[in-house]
């Protein structure tokens, strides 16, 4: 396949998973994985299973990082920027007609109110997210997690602590952690 | 100047955000509403609302939302820009590394020490968001409590947790009951 060609499809192909995937990042991802291992056979399942750790671990939204790293490795820097350029398309439109009509219809009455119930909404759907997050940290039983959790919930939510140091902070933490384990595998 | 503070802040919230999903939100709280004022704390939620319903992730959704409020269209691509371009240089050289060596211990490592730390600053942005809903911005007394708001939550996490709805379901949901008691007086 020309690279043109190739550029063009990896162009459709992300422009078309951004726009229709509803529900985050990690779908997304499994839906990149049905159309580049089991549709285009572009990638190895194995291999992709591994993009997909890389998209999880650099720190961006999900389905961006999914579209960099899998551009990336169908044609180089110029696949990232198109399929970078390609999913941040559909979200750049709705988001720019969304915010024209937001400014003209805050203040009607009826628009308001259910702004203002969706609001209560959203913080119950924040509420069960974070639930079932934390369950999932307590439920490993393991003290560094726990302690870490409690830790950072404090220093954001009571004490103000910019979330950019609490990120810093542990980010610190788990390079020396990493270090640690690894001294420890080697001897 | 207004196009590079909007390109930087998102630059930092691009590059700080880990986790995905709800990841981003303590961050653009933070840049947002905390240190620029370009949102109140009710527009931001708002636009977490928005951005549950439409596609594309809260980050790139929020870098277009304020960027057009600030500074138009040129102010939407200077935002969104910056938000993209942290996972433009790390993504690829995180894959380069990888390629080379097959190896991503120490990634995996310090994501680990995250991620509860993550959970704990999303859990704050909640709460914050909560005590908009509930109490409009002011004093947290009980008198001055939002009853019919507290009621449609309680609702909410019902049919999220037991009933297992769809969030978005759910929130047209919360839209619709809020109007209805709005129709009521209430």
């Amino acid at each position: 396949m020309k690279k043109k060609e190739l550029l063009f499809r990896i162009f459709i192909s992300t422009l078309y998973l951004s726009a229709f995937t509803f529900g985050g990042g990690y779908v997304i991802v499994t839906l990149m994985k049905k159309k580049f291992v089991d549709e285009y056979h572009w990638i190895e399942k194995d291999e992709m299973l591994d993009l997909a750790a890389i998209a999880q671990s650099a720190p961006g939204a999900i389905a961006v990082n999914g579209a960099i790293v899998i551009g990336y490795k169908l044609a180089g820097i110029a696949g990232a920027v198109t399929a970078v350029t390609a999913t941040v398309i559909p979200p750049f439109v709705i988001i720019s007609l969304i915010s024209v009509f937001y400014g003209i219809f805050r203040t009607n009455r009826i628009v308001s109110e259910v702004l203002e119930g969706m609001q209560a909404g959203v913080g119950a759907v924040i509420a069960s997210v974070v639930y079932d997050m934390a369950a999932g940290v307590v439920k490993e039983k393991r003290t560094v997690p726990v302690t870490i959790m409690i830790c950072a919930f404090a220093a954001s939510c009571i004490f103000g602590v910019n979330v950019i140091y609490i990120i810093v902070v542990c980010v610190l933490i788990g390079i020396a952690r990493a270090l640690a384990n690894k001294r420890r595998g080697a001897e | 100047m207004i196009y590079l503070q909007l390109f930087y802040s998102f630059l930092k919230i691009g590059m700080f955000s880990f986790g995905g999903g709800y990841a981003a939100m303590p961050l653009i709280q933070d840049q947002i509403v905390t240190a620029h004022g370009w949102l109140s704390m009710s527009e931001f939620t708002d636009l977490i609302t928005i951005s549950q319903m439409t596609p594309g992730p809260i980050a790139v959704n929020s870098a277009t939302f304020v960027g057009i409020k600030t500074a138009g269209l040129a102010g939407a691509a200077a935002a969104t820009a910056g938000c993209v371009l942290p996972s433009c240089v790390i993504v690829t050289l995180i894959a380069k590394l990888y390629l080379k060596y097959r190896s991503m211990d120490m990634f995996q490592g310090i994501l680990d020490t995250l991620r509860p730390a993550v959970v704990s600053m999303i859990a704050s942005a909640g709460v914050s968001i909560l005590i908009t809903a509930f109490w409009g911005g002011a004093a947290v007394t009980l008198s001055g409590t939002d009853i019919p708001l507290v009621m449609i939550f309680a609702v909410c996490v019902v049919l999220l947790r037991a009933v297992k709805l769809d969030p978005v379901i759910v929130m047209l949901i919360a839209g619709g009951l809020k109007l209805l008691f709005s129709l009521f007086g209430m």
